[in-house]
């Protein structure tokens, strides 16, 4: 159970990427937080690792302590997450692509219609729809724990 | 429907002039849903009367429907076109990341028309189309390195379809398949010669759109309802474990399972190829079709040595399900699920369809014991139950169209047995070979009267499976009765476009509050009556080119081999279809009136 005064240092957490069917599920739901269906506004990213034979890759931001992604940014529109990670406060984004180019791993997504990344809050609504336990929400102190 | 859902818009592709259009067509939908029922109507619409298969004027539709991208196990895109294998409509649905692509892609349907002169290959990108050069593609040995190739030059990883064409599909092989993301099929009826026609390898679809629905709340709601009986329903549960071959024990159980080309139904060595015996001893990974929770798709792992070269092996991931175990285990006497694989591996790095390939080895392999044809029309191959080395000879033998035998092969198992003899054994329904079920009267029944032709029309086998455990019979009529309603209840699931699979799980009260979510307010009398009137579309479709229900060739063998409900007459089979063709309404009159025309 997580305490409540750490819920919003929570973490999305990649258990086992050998556990992924490469169902899709978890975009699918990360796009549908907002209501409407489809991708487009998916943070989280799932495709093989080089044909389906080898299994799959999950895309995810890790919530870094140190984001690359944050130090990219010419307008200071991406702060520091309590529990790693970063917020992106929207009115000073000028949608140059920096953080998406600065992430190593890529999990910067990017919304064509406002023209801004899709930033993951680490909210945990992809892990209810992944069947096979791949991903999971945790606090800090449990991911410090466990990992 | 949503007003500006992406779905009404119908993307046209001229191979022949190069150029590509969007039309709306908004009516097609809103009455039709999308799927199969879009796709018949577009067919009958730009394939002309008579169309040669193989050109120009015989186009590819592809379309999905309202929840493909929005529900989940909304997977499947159907294909629909002219068969090269039959003359008449072809069919075809698949999954992978079809649906979604499409979908994403702001299309509800994609028509192929036109043929191109070089090889080439299509990468459509949102709104945009690029026609690719493919003459380096053209020829390749295995399908695998095409899809490979494809994938490492062109972008959208994870959001994308990579449709492709092997050897077969080149070669004009009428069973040729076309693979999606290399473990899913449109298999039947020949859609990858039409794309070899058009000299076309590969298409790729790529998107990543949001679609409006018309409430949040009610949308979330019925996602969540769904998404839960996917996941916990026990009515999924043997899609999810041993995946389709589990129906391998159960139907040699009850005598039902075709074996030796259907000299018998019942396999001695069927244990050892069952779901569980795959499970054991192979299942590597299980994966799933894009927006899918269930993950059917199982995958087997074959480790092999090389004999050149001491402590050199591969290992190799081979998608196996229960139709690939009958055509080309039980019905050629294969008992080893390590040669299986290996079969399974042979058609799909040619990109033939396995039942259709299967079911014509199993009438050679017939004919060449009887003494129809010898080693010098095989080519010096005797081909003998239980031995694969010989099928996958043949195979190569079929794919290269090696000799007037083999071209013959390579037409179907009607054709070659029309020249060789032996039509009495040559197990096909309305020009498609036989599927795995000798259940009993309604399973061939419905072979014989379905629009592809195939069990998956209106599964009869399930019907008799009641008729089996409630030991009951059911006369012609009333048997003919239930496919209809079980066929036009499947033209609703293939034009939204939902997973046969989950059938159970998309009633139509679920239906009906999914359709809302996405603008529909239909009851269950309406989708029964929109069912209805797509299949008896496909049926003017079928009439309009020649379908003669009333001269359908029955093979004899079907007759003389017991079900488990007895031996089936023709004179049940005939008097059933004459009541399906009469139920759907078309008066026997109709019939020949549009068959002779």
């Amino acid at each position: 159970m997580i305490k409540v005064q750490s819920l919003a240092s929570r973490k999305l957490t990649l258990i086992d990427t050998d556990l992924c069917v490469g169902c899709q599920c978890c975009m699918f739901a990360c796009a549908r937080r907002f209501g409407n269906a489809g991708l487009e506004k998916s943070a989280i990213r799932i495709r093989s690792a080089g044909g389906m034979e080898r299994g799959f890759v999950v895309v995810a931001c890790r919530a870094c302590p140190d984001p690359p992604c944050m130090k990219a940014c010419p307008t200071r529109a991406l702060t520091l997450r309590n529990g790693g990670g970063v917020i992106l406060d929207q009115a000073k984004c000028i949608g140059c692509g920096s953080c998406a180019k600065a992430c190593t791993i890529g999990a910067v997504s990017w919304d064509d219609s406002t023209n801004k990344p899709i930033i993951c809050v680490h909210c945990g609504f992809c892990t209810d729809f992944c069947h096979y336990g791949v991903i999971k929400i945790r606090s800090s102190e449990e991911w410090e724990r466990d990992r | 429907m949503i007003d500006k859902d992406p779905l009404a818009r119908v993307l046209f592709v001229d191979l022949s002039s190069r150029r590509y259009w969007i039309e709306e067509r908004r009516e097609l939908f809103e009455k039709y849903l999308g799927g199969a029922g879009v796709a018949i109507q577009l067919l009958k619409e730009k394939c002309i009367q008579g169309a040669d298969p193989y050109g120009p004027r015989n186009p590819i539709v592809f379309a999905v429907g309202p929840l493909n991208g929005v529900f989940p196990i909304a997977s499947k895109t159907v294909a629909m076109f002219k068969s090269p294998l039959n003359g008449n409509l072809g069919e075809s649905h698949a999954g992978g990341r079809s649906a979604i692509s499409i979908r994403m892609a702001g299309y509800g349907a994609v028509v192929i028309q036109g043929s191109s002169d070089i090889p080439i290959y299509l990468a459509i990108k949102d709104e945009k189309v690029n026609f690719r050069d493919a003459s380096v593609l053209w020829g390749m040995g295995n399908s695998y390195s095409v899809g490979r190739v494809i994938r490492e030059r062109e972008l959208g990883a994870g959001i994308r379809t990579i449709m492709r064409i092997g050897r077969a599909g080149e070669r004009l092989v009428p069973y040729a398949s076309v693979i999606t993301e290399t473990y899913r099929h449109f298999g039947r009826l020949g859609l990858g010669a039409v794309f070899g026609s058009k000299k076309l390898k590969a298409l790729l679809v790529s998107g990543n759109r949001m679609i409006k629905v018309r409430d949040a709340k009610s949308y979330r709601q019925t996602y969540n309802e769904i998404f839960t009986a996917l996941t916990t329903s026990p009515l999924m549960k043997k899609y999810h474990e041993l995946g389709t071959p589990m129906n391998v024990d159960p139907l040699n159980e009850m005598k039902a399972l075709p074996t030796r080309n259907l000299q018998q139904a019942c396999f001695e060595g069927a244990e050892l190829i069952s779901g569980e015996s795959f499970a054991k001893n192979h299942l590597g990974r299980r994966v799933a079709c894009a927006h899918c929770p269930v993950s059917c798709i199982h995958l087997g792992a074959l480790r092999e040595a090389y004999d050149i070269e001491p402590y050199f092996y591969r290992t190799k991931m081979i998608s196996y399900d229960y139709e690939l175990i009958y055509a080309l285990g039980s019905m050629l006497g294969i008992c080893s699920s390590r040669d299986l694989l290996k079969l399974f591996d042979e058609v799909e790095i040619h990109g033939l369809d396995a039942m259709s390939t299967g079911v014509a080895l199993a009438w050679a392999t017939e004919a060449q014991a009887k003494g129809l044809i010898s080693n010098e029309e095989t080519s010096g191959i005797n081909l003998k139950w239980g031995e694969s080395e010989g099928y996958i000879n043949a195979i190569r033998f079929i794919v290269n169209r090696s000799n007037e035998f083999y071209r013959e092969m390579g037409e179907g198992v009607e054709k070659v047995a029309k020249k060789y003899g032996g039509s009495e054994f040559a197990l096909s329904f309305g020009g498609n070979e036989m599927p795995g079920y000798h259940t009993g009267p309604a399973a061939l029944l419905g072979h014989l009267t379905g629009a592809r032709h195939s069990h998956l029309d209106s599964a009869g086998y399930s019907i008799d499976q009641k008729a089996f455990a409630n030991r009951n019979r059911l006369d012609p009529v009333k048997t003919a009765s239930l496919l209809i309603e079980e066929e036009r209840w499947r033209q609703i699931l293939s034009s939204l476009v939902v997973c046969f699979f989950a059938r159970a799980i998309y009633t139509p009260e679920t239906v009906t509050k999914a359709l809302g979510v996405m603008g529909w307010d239909l009851t269950h009398d309406d989708l029964n009556e929109i069912g209805f009137d797509i299949l008896r579309a496909k049926y003017e479709f079928k009439l309009r080119e020649g379908y003669d229900s009333k001269n359908a060739r029955i093979p004899k063998r079907v007759l003389d081999t017991p079900t488990p409900l007895g031996s089936v007459t023709e004179e049940y089979l005939r008097q059933g279809m004459e009541a399906y063709m009469s139920q759907l309404g078309f008066s026997s009159e109709t019939v020949c009136a549009k068959a002779g025309s």
